[in-house]
Order: C-alpha cells, then sequence, then structure tokens
C-alpha cells in the first residue's frame, strides 16, 4: 500500500509497487476521461523552494487532470521562507490546507526533515543533486512503454556519471531487474564512484566503462545526461571534454533500429538537433511519461487508487 | 593512589583513556547533573598505564552509548546500595544522536534551525556513520 506515504527516494519504492504504478498509468492514458475528477476536493501542494518549472509544470498538470486544486509557491525569494522561516515550520503550515506536499529544496535531505514532522504524505521532487525519485519513474515508465519491459536490456548511460547522482538512483533501480547489462560512457574524469561499481560487482551485473562511443550497436536503450561547466576547475578542461561525447546521426549509423535515446533534459550540446527527427529519440516524448506515472504516483499516495 | 569515597548508588565510568574524562564530562552535559559528579584523571592503571574515572552519584538513567565511540574497553559500572550491581563495556552505538554535526556543506542541517542531528552506523569496523539526512559519510573514531 503506497497510501500515505511518503516518497524521498527511489529505494521508497520497491519493484511491485513501481510495476503498480505502470499498470495505473498504462490504465490512465488509455481512460484518461474516467480519472478527470478522481481529486476532486483534493489539494495538491507544490513548494519549490529553489526553481525547477519543469518538474513543477509537470505535478501541477498532473494535479489539474485529476480534478484536484493545487496551490503553492515557486518564487522563494517572496515566501516567507526567505524572511527565515524554517523548513519544518513551512510545511507544517502548508500541511493544513493540503492532502499532498511536493517539495523542491537545494539542500540534501530537506525531504526527510519535512517528512519527520508531516502526517500527509510528501513527494520529493529533486533535494540538491541528491534524489529526484519521479524523474527515475519517470525514466523507467519510458522504457517500460518503449520496451514493453525492463528486463533483458543493454543499457548505455553517457556523459558525468560522476556526480549524477540522479544517474546513480536509476543505476540503483535498474540493478533490481533481471538480466540488465550497463555501457558506461564517460570521460575518465567523470568515470563512476566506487559506491557504484561495488554496488554492480555485489549483484554480478555486467558492465563496461569506456570513453568512447564504439559500443552503438549493442545498446536498446541509450541515456545521456549534461556534462555540468561548475564540475570542472578551469575552462579548458570543459571544453576539451564537452564535446566528445555527442550524439549525432553519423553515430547513430550503427544503432539497432529499436534503440532508444533518453535524456532528463535540459540538454546542452551532447544530442545534435538532427537527432531530433530520428524516431529513435524520445527525449521529448519522456515527459508525457512523467506527466501519467505523476498522476498515476499521486493517485497511489492519495489512496483514491 | 588517590583515593575517593564510594558511592552508594549512581554510574562509575572505569577505564576511560587518559585526557578524555574531560571530553565525557562535557558530552553527556554532566555540568548540569542534579548531584555529584566526579572526574578522576590521570589514575595509574596497571591495564593501561594511565586512565581517567567518572563517579555521578545518583542518576543511573543517563544515555551513554556515545562511550563506545571513544573506547569500547571503557568499563560502567552501575552501583545500586554500594554493590556492582551491573558492569559492561559500551559497544559502538549504531545510532548518534545530537551530538556530532554534518560537515556537507549542501546538507540541509547547515540551513534548519533547532535540527536534530543523527548519523547511522554503516561500516562497524570502520567506524564509518551516514547522515539521516544527506547520507554522507563521515568516521567517527573520537570526539
Ligand atoms: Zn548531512
Amino acid at each position: 500500500m503506497l497510501k500515505g506515504r511518503s516518497i524521498i527516494c527511489p529505494d521508497d519504492l520497491s519493484i511491485e509497487e513501481i510495476d503498480d504504478l505502470f499498470l495505473l498509468a498504462n490504465d490512465i492514458i488509455i481512460n484518461k476521461e474516467s480519472y478527470k475528477e478522481s481529486c476532486n476536493g483534493y489539494i495538491l501542494a507544490t513548494l519549490f523552494f529553489e526553481s525547477s518549472t519543469r518538474t513543477r509544470l509537470s505535478f501541477e498538470a498532473a494535479m489539474h487532470k485529476l480534478g484536484g486544486d493545487v496551490v503553492g509557491f515557486s518564487d522563494f525569494n517572496s515566501s516567507s521562507v526567505a524572511k527565515g522561516e524554517s523548513i519544518t515550520d513551512t510545511v507544517r503550515t502548508v500541511e493544513c490546507y493540503s492532502d499532498l506536499i511536493v517539495l523542491r529544496h537545494p539542500k540534501e535531505g530537506a525531504p526527510i526533515l519535512a517528512s519527520n514532522v508531516l502526517d500527509i504524505p510528501l513527494i520529493n521532487a529533486g533535494d540538491g543533486a541528491h534524489y529526484h525519485p519521479t524523474q527515475t519513474l519517470t525514466d523507467l515508465y519510458t522504457i517500460y512503454n518503449y520496451k514493453k519491459k525492463i528486463d533483458n536490456l543493454v543499457i548505455g548511460i553517457c556523459g558525468d556519471l560522476k556526480f549524477g547522482r540522479t544517474v546513480h538512483s536509476l543505476i540503483k533501480v535498474l540493478c533490481k531487474y533481471k538480466n540488465i547489462s550497463f555501457v558506461f560512457i564517460s570521460p575518465d574524469k567523470l568515470r563512476l564512484p566506487d559506491y557504484i561499481i561495488k554496488v554492480l560487482d555485489k549483484e554480478g551485473i555486467k558492465y563496461i566503462e569506456t570513453d568512447n562511443l564504439d559500443n552503438m550497436k549493442d545498446l536498446d536503450v541509450l541515456y545521456m545526461t549534461r556534462v555540468q561547466k561548475e564540475r570542472f576547475f578551469n575552462e579548458e578542461d570543459y571544453i576539451k571534454l564537452k564535446d566528445k561525447f555527442i550524439i549525432n546521426n553519423e553515430v547513430l549509423k550503427s544503432a539497432k533500429e529499436d534503440l532508444i535515446i533518453m535524456h532528463p533534459l535540459p540538454r546542452n550540446n551532447e544530442i545534435s538537433s538532427e537527432v531530433d527527427l530520428d524516431k529513435r529519440a524520445v527525449y521529448f516524448k519522456q515527459a508525457k511519461y512523467g506527466l501519467y506515472i505523476r498522476m498515476a504516483l499521486i493517485l497511489k499516495l492519495l489512496g483514491i487508487k | 593512589m588517590l583515593s575517593i569515597t564510594g558511592i552508594k548508588k549512581g554510574i562509575v565510568i572505569d577505564h576511560i583513556p587518559s585526557g578524555y574524562a574531560m571530553v565525557i564530562f562535557d558530552y553527556l552535559n554532566l555540568e548540569e547533573a542534579k548531584y555529584s559528579v566526579a572526574l578522576i584523571m590521570n589514575v595509574c592503571s596497571n591495564k593501561m598505564g594511565k586512565k581517567d574515572i567518572i563517579k555521578i552519584e545518583n542518576d543511573v538513567n543517563i544515555d551513554l552509548s556515545i562511550l563506545g565511540i571513544i573506547s569500547t574497553d571503557i568499563t560502567i559500572n552501575i552501583i545500586d546500595k554500594e554493590k556492582i550491581i551491573k558492569k559492561y563495556n559500551p559497544e559502538i552505538p549504531m545510532i548518534i544522536n545530537n551530538v556530532i554535526k554534518c560537515k556537507n556543506p549542501r546538507c540541509v542541517t547547515s540551513v534548519e534551525n533547532n535540527i536534530f542531528n543523527k548519523f547511522n552506523l554503516i561500516n562497524e569496523e570502520k567506524k564509518e556513520y551516514s547522515c539521516e539526512y544527506c547520507e554522507d559519510i563521515i568516521v567517527v573514531d573520537k570526539l
């Protein structure tokens, strides 16, 4: 039962619970009309202590499509928090007006702190670079939709694998599925941290680490990530590395016909715009799956479905 | 050897590594204790050269879990009616509540006032603890 639970990190959900969410999201897609009033009378609060327009719009649209209402703030500077109110005081107040809280906060662990004082469920919509469970669910549900399963896949993950902790979360969840193998593509300086490698080794997961795009032909899924400038000590290193892993039509020539190319967006230049027309590019569709999986999650946490 | 009157009821913390009586005094907040507390420092010990001892009168309900971080060789004696009714060594604590602070500048504990700091043991051998909030790992081998 997901009713009343808070979702702080992807590990808060079992594989069975994730499967249930997929099935519900599938049903929402097919029977949109029948969900139009599911959340009548319910209020979702979106508390964004830092801006993240995509994530906020996705949650708000999800609640509106279910017939519920939304309150909240997205402009941190004009909220009472900017005047020094504590996180716990803020959420305690908002709890009085709402049935479910979505929290985005720049500091790691803020959602745990908040959920500790709440009786209503809370969804972490990103705490710094720490966890972002609905992004992970969006990624998984996108794969599920195109592949009809998440077993027996070769998944390439490319870009900044060192600092991107949402990528780490995705890898950890994927490890729970059957017969997944990975190709990790990154500059040497941005390789996966040891703690993830340890998880993979412990679980006996097959993987290779490489610094080139030569394995394109083996992949079922290619997950691209941004290489962020602030990860580098100097401009020169950044410029040297950022263009080394660009996906374009040439690179994709050797790839499978049914490859899917994903990206959490926004992108820099790691995917050339010519790829947008390729039917294997699904990154603009991910937002749609993100919407339906959030609708499913809201229904489950409120105990409506 | 300096002799201190035995206590009728209370706690005697023995075999404290020399120099740590003051540290423990601070962490257990013993200056606010309602009854007498004796700090005995630099006592000669056959086993460990020099040691410290703390005697706390009357109060037996003090959370001593933090002692395991300093040394698991410390001996805790619970005294009642002038007799030792319980004698044990502290274990490395599974949880450290509100004693140490997280050093990760991105952690929510760095901005929220009056936050309850909590660390969970993740590797006993290495004495590694992870912050309840940000999960950053720190080694806690001394205070
Ligand atoms: Zn922390």
